[in-house]
């Protein structure tokens, strides 16, 4: 890895035109405004592109047609939220090997307002032995995990609302937040109650976004517009892709994920100055870090007590205001390198962590299924 | 649970699961074993998924399972659930081994617990499709 993260650098990234509610902008455009902006972001022209990678409602050649772009390398790996962060690694490898020059991995997604979307998908398995007993959407799974980890472990209702409250203080200061203002453990108990053991405020929001993230060599990438981020470990893993066949509802693929990003890196856990974990759910934070390593089994709980995950905390987490008050089109992770990659370039503003060196961004797909983790630094 | 005036998703059999359905809609809770490996699977396939291995067995299953964990769903997903919510989704774990997803009924949604015995009932949906489903035992 050490060879592939000193050849390669990430050198633009940023966000549809606007992210929320956006009835009149198609998934389509979402996933063309992103491009066009991250790719200005790097000073580079959509003509310089050739190595396409996208998941979701689009195929990279659909991608492909839109932005009129032939590429010479394409990655369609489709396994949930998280495939964003695992294409960074895949990009990294083909940029090393020269099999393409500048990587796009793009996203965009009317996750709220379904303008130019196919409804339609494979429910071949989960629509016989899932659907049938009232699937209601990620929370009702997400609940069974939650209500699982609060019977091994004692977690409380209070330990998971206080990762919307961190995240919600740091939504305060990214004027691109749906949800700015702030909210107490109280506010997020006495939310809508939908989900046993969830309330509202422990689910992500649904929106309209797009996000794309640029990559090259790192020797191009000394002469574009902004300073380099290198991608210094990244990893990979699934481990199910039906909620039943989970094997242990309280950890994730992170487990392993987070193991080869960080062993491929040769940073240990104290290297990390800011981490961007997709929150799905309250619970999906605390199961990354337990699986992460950055706690032990059980203890996410008391790991983010204090708020020592918001702003002016010694684990600043989900800068950008996260899924839970940011945006969260459907699949997040492209977001989570958005974040990373600014916080490691300095650029965040009133909500920029100082110093930060090191980001480590973990995406999470499907039921817990599928993790990527990947940890960015300074050139 | 109540029989709603909109239909659930219904299931879609296919060869694989053919055979499972079948049996629900007679009261029979089958599983798959594996004849090469002895392992038990659910959900069915047409290979086992322990050894990969291509002959299997139906069983009756002794249909008793234990909860593994689950929500209250206090909003319904569905019109077809509008009139059983709010209702208890769960993964159960079956005496035979295998892991499934299923609803507790027949008991106040609140009550249920991880860890407690159930056992499974039928539910005639339509004429064609019976699920099978878990009650305190």
């Amino acid at each position: 890895m050490k060879e592939l993260s000193n050849s390669v650098a990430i050198v633009g990234v940023d966000e549809s035109d606007e992210i929320g509610k956006l009835p009149d902008v198609s998934l389509t455009s979402l996933h063309l405004q992103a491009v066009h902006n991250a790719v200005a972001d790097a000073g580079l022209k959509i003509s310089d592109v050739d190595g396409i990678f996208t998941a979701g409602q689009h195929s990279p050649a659909m991608l492909g047609e839109a932005l009129g772009i032939t590429p010479r390398y394409v990655d369609g790996t489709s396994v949930g939220g998280c495939s964003f962060i695992m294409m960074v690694g895949h990009a990294v490898a083909a940029l090393h090997h020269g099999l393409c020059d500048v990587a796009v991995i793009s996203h965009g997604e009317s996750g709220r307002s379904g303008t130019g979307v196919t409804r339609a998908r494979d429910t071949s398995l989960s629509g016989q032995y899932e659907m049938p007993y009232g699937f209601g959407g990620a929370p009702t799974y997400f609940g069974m995990i939650t209500t699982r980890h609060m019977h091994e472990y004692g977690t409380t209702l209070e330990d998971w609302a206080r990762v919307a409250v961190s995240t919600r203080a740091w939504a305060g200061l990214n004027p691109k937040a749906m949800f700015q203002d702030p909210i107490t453990v109280e506010d997020v108990l006495n939310s809508p109650k939908l989900f046993y053991p969830f309330n509202l405020l422990n689910i992500c929001l649904v929106t309209d976004a797009g996000g794309a993230v640029v990559l090259t060599s790192l020797e191009r990438a000394r002469d574009l517009k902004k300073a380099p981020v290198r991608v210094l470990g990244a990893g990979e893993a699934h481990t199910h892709r039906m909620i039943s066949q989970m094997p242990d509802l309280t950890q994730t693929a992170a487990a392993i994920s987070g193991k080869l990003a960080f062993e491929r890196s040769g940073l240990t856990h104290a290297d990390i100055d800011v981490a961007e974990i997709y929150d799905s759910f309250t619970i999906t934070v605390l199961l990354t870090l337990e699986s992460l390593g950055f706690c032990a089994k059980g203890e996410g709980g008391a790991f983010v007590a204090n708020q020592r995950t918001a702003p002016g905390g010694d684990f600043p987490m989900n800068t950008q205001g996260g899924a839970l008050s940011y945006t969260h089109p459907g699949m997040f992770g492209i977001f989570t390198v958005i974040e990373g990659v600014r916080q490691v370039r300095g650029e965040c503003g009133p909500r920029q962590v100082p110093d930060a060196r090191v980001a480590l961004c973990n995406g999470t797909g499907g039921v817990l299924s599928s993790t990527g983790t990947i940890i960015l630094g300074r050139d | 649970m109540t029989r709603p005036s909109a239909l659930p998703p219904l299931p879609r059999p296919y060869q694989d699961t053919a055979a499972y359905w079948e049996a629900a809609r007679e009261h029979r809770f089958i599983i798959q074993k594996c004849r090469d490996c002895g392992e038990y699977q659910f959900y069915p396939r047409g290979v086992c998924s322990h050894c990969l291995g291509s002959a299997l067995d139906w069983e009756e299953a002794s249909g008793r399972a234990e909860v593994y964990s689950f929500s209250v769903n206090y909003r319904a997903p569905h019109p077809g659930f509008a009139e059983a919510t709010p209702f208890v989704l769960a993964l159960v774990t079956l005496a035979e081994g295998p892991r499934m997803m299923t609803n507790i009924v027949d008991c106040d949604p609140e009550s249920v617990r991880i860890g407690m015995a159930v056992t499974v009932t039928f539910d005639d949906v339509t004429e064609e499709v019976t699920l099978p489903k878990f009650r305190p035992a």
